[in-house]
C-alpha cells in the first residue's frame, strides 16, 4: 500500500523547515498533504493561499475538517487537472521517493508551480552505509523505519544523486538544506553522509 | 417558519423531520414579472417548496437544496403517516445528518417548468384561463436559479450557508454562484457538469422525440379538463419510454449486471415468444420505472427541463469558466463518480481546473459506486462524511 504521507516524529521540525522557503500570501499546493496540518500553519501563519492534493480517504477527509481545500488524486496519475503556473510553490514533504515516476512528478510540480520545496530522504547517511556494509541488511533508520518487503519508498537516493538529476533535467537548485534529525545542519560539511533528509527549492534554469 | 408539524419521533427513531408540507409562494406578481433568460416576461410564479429546521435569528444557516430534473421539493420527511416513502434525499437531510436539521435550515423549491407544484406548462395561463402546453415561456437553469433566488430573499435569507444539488441540481449550483457570487459560503457539486455533454443531449432529443410522436400529445394540449391531473391524460407511452432510456443512462453497466444480470422476469426458461415485453428482469423493471414515472410526472414538463439542461453551458455564457467561477469566494466540494458515465469525472475536472486557476477553493474527489450516475441519490454515507465536515467548518468559520 502506498503512503504518501509518512508519520514522522520530526514532522513538526521539518514543516518549520518547508515554511521557511515559503514568502507570505503566496499560493501553495501540497502534494500529499496527508491531514492538511502543513496547509492549515501555511494559512495561518503566512496568509499563503493554499490547496491539497492527498489520496488517502481518512487522510482527505481529516483536510475538510480542518477547513482546507484537497484534491484527492494519485500522484502517479498526473495532476492534469491543475492549470500551468497556478502557484508560486509546489510542496512534495517524503513523497517524491514514493511515486512510480520522480522525473514525471518533478517536470509536473514546475508546470504547476514557479518554484518545487522537495524534501527527500539521503540514502547516503552514515548509518544506511553502515547497516549495508557491516551487516549486509537493508537498511532501516528512525526516518525510514520500513522493512524491505514492505516500504511505500520506490527508489533510494542520495543528495549527490538528486543534484545528478536536476542537473540532468535543466533544474536550477536555488536552495539545499541538509537535514539532521529534523534541523538545518548549519555546516554543509560532509552532507551526503552526515544528512539524514535533504530538502531542495527549485526552480527551471 | 419550518414546515415540521409533527415532532420527528413520531416517525420513527428521531432521523427524520417528521410530517411535513409543502407550502406556496407566489412571486413576481405583476408588475414585477421575472424576465426570462429568452427576454419574455413571466408573472406572476407559483412556487413550491419546503423548509426543515429553524433559521436562526442571524439568518445564516441556510442550505437551499436544488433538485434534479425529476425530483421536487419533497427532500426529506413523509407528507403523511401513511406515506409510502419519504422524501428523496431523505438520508442526506434530517436531525444528526449530513444537512442535519437541528443546526441547519434546508430548503428545497421545485424548479420553474416543472410540475409538483412551481408554475410549469400544466399550470392555467391566466390570460386564457387554460393551460399553458407548450404556449409556457422557454426557460433555462439560469431562470430556474432566478426563481429559487428570489424566494430565498422571500424568505428573507440574503447569504445562504450552503447551495447542493446533483446533476441538473448541480448545473443551479453552478449558475448560482456565477451570477450572484456573494449569495453562497458554500457550493457543494455532485456528478454535474458546467456543460451538457453533446451525449447527454443526444440522450434527452431521443426522449423528447418518444413523447412528441406519441399520438396523444396532441402539440401539448392533453391536459383533460383538470391539468393536474396530467398522469391519466397525453403520451402516456412516449413519456414512459422516455424514462426508461434516461433511466439505463442514469445506471451502469455493473450496476444492472449485478442487480439484474439476464435473470428472467416469471420463468427459469426463454419463452420464445415476441409478445412477452417483460422477459427479462432488466426489462420488467424498466417498464416498472416507465410506469411509475408517468404517474407523477407531467410529459411537457419533460420537454422544459430536459431542454433548460441541453442549453446549459457556463463557459459559453460567460466567455470561459473562468470568467463564470472565478467572482464567487464560495468554498467548493466537486464530487463525480467512478461509474457515472452521463456525466463523467472529466467534465468535473474541468470545473476543478477553472477553480484552481481562478484560485478559488475547491475540494474534488471522484468517488467509487457502481451506481453510476445515480449515485449521489443513493451513496449516502459517502456523501454524508465529506459534506458533514465541510458544512460544520464553513459554518464555524463564518461564525466567528
Amino acid at each position: 500500500m502506498r503512503r504518501y504521507s509518512v508519520l514522522d516524529p520530526t514532522a513538526a521540525l521539518t514543516d518549520r523547515l518547508i515554511m521557511d522557503q515559503i514568502g507570505e500570501s503566496s499560493r501553495v499546493i501540497d502534494l500529499g498533504c496527508g491531514d492538511g496540518r502543513l496547509l492549515c500553519r501555511l494559512r495561518d501563519e503566512l496568509g499563503c493561499t493554499v490547496q491539497g492534493v492527498e489520496l488517502d480517504h481518512a487522510e482527505v477527509i481529516e483536510a475538510i475538517s480542518k477547513g482546507m481545500p484537497v484534491i484527492q488524486s494519485d500522484l502517479d496519475r498526473g495532476l492534469k487537472e491543475i492549470p500551468e503556473q497556478s502557484f508560486d510553490y509546489a510542496v512534495l514533504s517524503q513523497t517524491l521517493q514514493q511515486v512510480r515516476h520522480p522525473q514525471e512528478l518533478l517536470r509536473e510540480m514546475l508546470r504547476i508551480a514557479k518554484r518545487a520545496v522537495i524534501l527527500v530522504p539521503n540514502y547516503g547517511h552514515w548509518w544506511i552505509r553502515v547497516q549495508i556494509l557491516l551487516h549486509g541488511r537493508a537498511p532501516m533508520t528512525s526516518s525510514l523505519p520500513y522493512d524491505w518487503y514492505n516500504t511505500p519508498n520506490l527508489h533510494f537516493l542520495s543528495m549527490i544523486d538528486f543534484r545528478e538529476l536536476c542537473e540532468q533535467m535543466k533544474f536550477k537548485i536555488v536552495v539545499e538544506i541538509p537535514i539532521v534529525r529534523g534541523k538545518a545542519a548549519e555546516q554543509a560539511w560532509a552532507a551526503n553522509i552526515r544528512a539524514d533528509n535533504a530538502l531542495y527549492v527549485l526552480e527551471h534554469a | 417558519m419550518a414546515s415540521e408539524i409533527a415532532p420527528p419521533d413520531e416517525i420513527n427513531d428521531g432521523l427524520s423531520v417528521g410530517i411535513v408540507q409543502t407550502q406556496f409562494a407566489t412571486l413576481f406578481e405583476p408588475p414585477n414579472l421575472l424576465t426570462l433568460e429568452s427576454g419574455v416576461k413571466l408573472g406572476p410564479v407559483k412556487v413550491a417548496y419546503e423548509t426543515y429546521g429553524e433559521l436562526t435569528p442571524e439568518k445564516d444557516n441556510a442550505i437551499f437544496v436544488c433538485h434534479a430534473l425529476t425530483g421536487d421539493a419533497h427532500v426529506a420527511g413523509k407528507h403523511s403517516v401513511d406515506s409510502r416513502k419519504p422524501g428523496w434525499w431523505d438520508g442526506l437531510v434530517g436531525p444528526g445528518k449530513a444537512l442535519d436539521t437541528t443546526r441547519y435550515f434546508v430548503v428545497c423549491a421545485n424548479v420553474l417548468g416543472g410540475c409538483q407544484g412551481t408554475s410549469g406548462p400544466s399550470c392555467v395561463d391566466p390570460e386564457t384561463g387554460q393551460p399553458y402546453g407548450l404556449r409556457f415561456p422557454f426557460i433555462t437553469v439560469g431562470d430556474i436559479v432566478d426563481v429559487h433566488v428570489a424566494l430565498v430573499e422571500k424568505l428573507g435569507i440574503s447569504r445562504l450557508l450552503a447551495l447542493i444539488g446533483g446533476s441538473l441540481g448541480g448545473m443551479q449550483v453552478l449558475d448560482w454562484v456565477s451570477r450572484y457570487p456573494e449569495m453562497a459560503h458554500a457550493a457543494i457539486c455532485l456528478a454535474t457538469a458546467a456543460k451538457l455533454s453533446a451525449q447527454g443531449i443526444a440522450f434527452n432529443a431521443v426522449g423528447r422525440r418518444a413523447i412528441t410522436t406519441d399520438p396523444q400529445f396532441q402539440h401539448g394540449d392533453y391536459y383533460g379538463s383538470d391539468a393536474s391531473k396530467y398522469g391519466e391524460v397525453g403520451p402516456r407511452a412516449g413519456l414512459a419510454l422516455a424514462r426508461m432510456i434516461a433511466h439505463i443512462t442514469y445506471l451502469s453497466e455493473a450496476s444492472i449486471e449485478r442487480k439484474f444480470g439476464r435473470d428472467l422476469q416469471h420463468s427459469d426458461h426463454l419463452a420464445y415468444d415476441l409478445q412477452s415485453e417483460t422477459e427479462f428482469k432488466i426489462e420488467s423493471y424498466l417498464h416498472y420505472q416507465g410506469k411509475r414515472f408517468i404517474e407523477r410526472f407531467d410529459a411537457n414538463s419533460y420537454l422544459y427541463l430536459t431542454r433548460a439542461m441541453d442549453y446549459f453551458d457556463l463557459a459559453q455564457r460567460y466567455g470561459s469558466l473562468r470568467n463564470a467561477l472565478g467572482r464567487t469566494d464560495a468554498r467548493f466540494l466537486i464530487t463525480s463518480y467512478h461509474s457515472d458515465w452521463l456525466f463523467p469525472s472529466s467534465q468535473s475536472r474541468e470545473i476543478v481546473s477553472a477553480l484552481l486557476e481562478t484560485h478559488r477553493h475547491v475540494t474534488y474527489l471522484e468517488l467509487e459506486s457502481v451506481f453510476g450516475h445515480d449515485s449521489f441519490l443513493l451513496e449516502i454515507k459517502q456523501l454524508e462524511e465529506l459534506v458533514t465536515p465541510l458544512l460544520r467548518e464553513t459554518y464555524r468559520r463564518i461564525r466567528v
